[in-house]
């Protein structure tokens, strides 16, 4: 069961949840950058949520089935077309032998396939660490002609795939609520905790990241995103030893245009930091394309775990959903 | 405990810290040496003690130079829980001396094609090319932290003699395995990748191989020394890797 890339797109990699556990060797985390939009598009196609998926970088990128499959998209603004078909996002849909699927725009767009795309697991994930050179499909984004494995679907796969196959359905009429996708847009406001060195901005800097909206900069990637409009400045610069960070950490260094750590950052770093967007927010960071723009607002740790057990609560009452309508349930029930 | 550890500090000193939320999945302790003990001493032993006995729901434990970060799932456990454990483990820490640790030497090629820079170092400091590779093997070093890129080692103990201001102009692409001084830093390139230090040699070993039992050759707290080898035997080294 394979797939053939037929045009690369302009970054198109092979993810997953990535690999936390290896940050003291220096590893970067990496996985995709929306999680939420992986494990959401990864549901759909009744895969566990650790399965890896494509992440495909705008658009551009198209892909041929050798085997018939259950795929799932996700991600913001996504246009994209199955054999010349327009898709609906956040819905699985049914792909015919031969079959070509389009990626003609989008943000980050998550491309999941029932079974998993099949690559080795190397450090605990099969995510590709771009920088280092391993993981995913030989550690590199995928290039024309790529031809990529995939995995047998679970048995809630093969139950979605039954029930549109019998209701003759390319497209399932049901998928994501809106209550589970995240409120993207082009210029969302996220929440940040603060830092330990937000105090040493000079004030007018302090007001102007509160309130002002910041530019993402075109040398932007999946290590960092760099904020235009605003240099801020501290009140007393000092050198700083390098310690950890985490996604999301709003970093500023000495030119003074703040730095957003996204999925493929150091595991450490030595600029000051201002914040860290609660992972609640990440999503509608992650969903930003150069020209977007981004306000900040201050959270608190207790909001924010708050938060991220809803996000949570969400996904686990759409799985149970889910199981119970197609995997548990008998046809006598339905 | 590991071989070659011993308990030189176990009297109950309250260590300088403080704790705060990296985010939140994330937690930051930094420390500041007392009583004698340096924060990187701290921070190394701290690291040892809760890789020992990992809490549940930690994802990763992250030494820095003098600071240690822990990930957590706050599912599965609170920012106050793990606070509390640090603050525990903190006050109950043992402090080894790892001084009798055999260091891990890492052969290096100095100078020519596989060295531009040395000269360089040499006529900044009006000196020999030969005296820079005597002063650079006669040391030994620290690992401090592993970060900036997998298996990169951020190395304490340079000479004073051997401190060299960055290159005004950094490379687009330092070769992997080169041996680099910058400041009052020394280490390795693990990869191909930019660089502003002065390069002074290349080592054929590799400092991060995902396949190997453990990716990383060096960790924090390990000892380093360099040991000069010739051109034909990096060729031949480089050969069989």
């Amino acid at each position: 069961m394979t797939i053939t890339v037929r045009q690369a797109g302009i970054q198109t990699t092979v993810q997953d949840l990535g690999r936390p556990g290896w940050q003291h060797a220096g590893v970067p985390v990496g996985g995709a950058m929306d999680l939420q939009a992986h494990r959401i598009a990864n549901l759909l196609v009744g895969n566990g949520a650790d399965a890896a998926a494509l992440e495909c970088a705008l658009g551009g990128f198209a892909v041929q089935f050798a085997t018939p499959a259950l795929v799932a998209l996700t991600g913001r603004d996504i246009t994209a077309s199955l054999d010349g078909t327009p898709v609906i996002a956040w819905r699985p849909f049914r792909v015919e032998r031969g079959a070509l699927l389009a990626i003609h725009g989008g943000c980050r767009t998550t491309i999941a396939i029932a079974g998993g795309i099949d690559v080795p697991i190397v450090l605990d994930a099969r995510g590709t660490s771009l920088r280092a050179g391993f993981g995913g499909w030989h550690g590199r984004a995928l290039r024309r002609d790529d031809v990529l494995p995939f995995g047998t679907p679970s048995h809630l796969g093969d139950r979605i795939i039954a029930h549109l196959v019998e209701e003759r359905l390319t497209f399932a009429r049901w998928g994501a609520g809106p209550g589970l996708v995240p409120a993207y847009s082009a210029a969302p406001r996220v929440r940040a905790i603060a830092g330990p060195e937000l105090t040493q901005l000079d004030p007018a800097s302090r007001a102007l990241l509160l309130s002002d909206s910041f530019r993402i900069a075109p040398d932007s990637d999946r290590m960092g995103y760099r904020l235009a409009g605003h240099a801020l400045s501290l009140t007393n610069p000092r050198e700083m030893l390098s310690s950890g960070v985490t996604a999301g950490t709003i970093q500023l260094p000495p030119g003074g245009a703040p730095i957003v750590l996204m999925a493929d950052r150091q595991t450490t770093g030595g600029y000051p930091r201002l914040g860290d967007v609660i992972s609640a927010d990440l999503p509608l960071l992650a969903q930003l394309r150069p020209g977007d723009t981004v306000r900040f607002a201050l959270s608190t740790l207790e909001e924010a775990q708050a938060c991220w057990r809803q996000v949570e609560r969400d996904l686990a009452t759409a799985q149970a959903a889910l199981h119970l309508r197609f995997a548990a349930g008998t046809d006598g029930a339905r | 405990m590991a071989p070659g550890h011993h308990p030189v500090h176990v009297a109950r000193t309250v260590w300088p810290h403080s704790i705060i939320p990296l985010g939140d999945r994330a937690l930051t302790i930094a420390v500041t040496g007392a009583a004698g003990v340096s924060s990187r001493a701290i921070v190394r032993c701290l690291t040892a003690q809760v890789q020992a006995d990992v809490p549940a729901g930690l994802t990763a434990v992250v030494p820095a130079i003098e600071s240690l970060t822990l990930h957590y799932d706050p599912l599965r456990v609170s920012f106050g829980a793990l606070r509390d454990y640090m603050a525990t483990a903190l006050d109950t820490l043992v402090i080894t001396d790892d001084a009798s640790r055999a260091p891990v030497v890492i052969p290096v090629c100095y100078g020519g094609e596989f060295g531009p820079d040395l000269d360089d170092v040499a006529a900044a400091h009006q000196t020999s090319a030969e005296s820079i590779v005597m002063a650079h093997t006669a040391g030994l070093y620290t690992v401090a932290m592993i970060g900036f890129l997998p298996g990169f080692p951020y190395l304490d103990g340079l000479a004073a003699e051997l401190h060299t201001p960055r290159r005004s102009t950094p490379r687009t692409a330092v070769p992997a395995g080169s041996v680099g001084i910058g400041g009052s830093s020394t280490g390795v390139y693990p990869y191909t990748s930019p660089g502003g230090w002065h390069i002074i040699g290349r080592t054929p070993r590799a400092l991060f191989s995902p396949t190997r039992a453990h990716p990383a050759l060096l960790q924090a707290g390990d000892r380093v020394q360099f040991t000069a080898i010739s051109p034909s035997t990096l060729r031949a080294l480089l050969e069989h890797a």
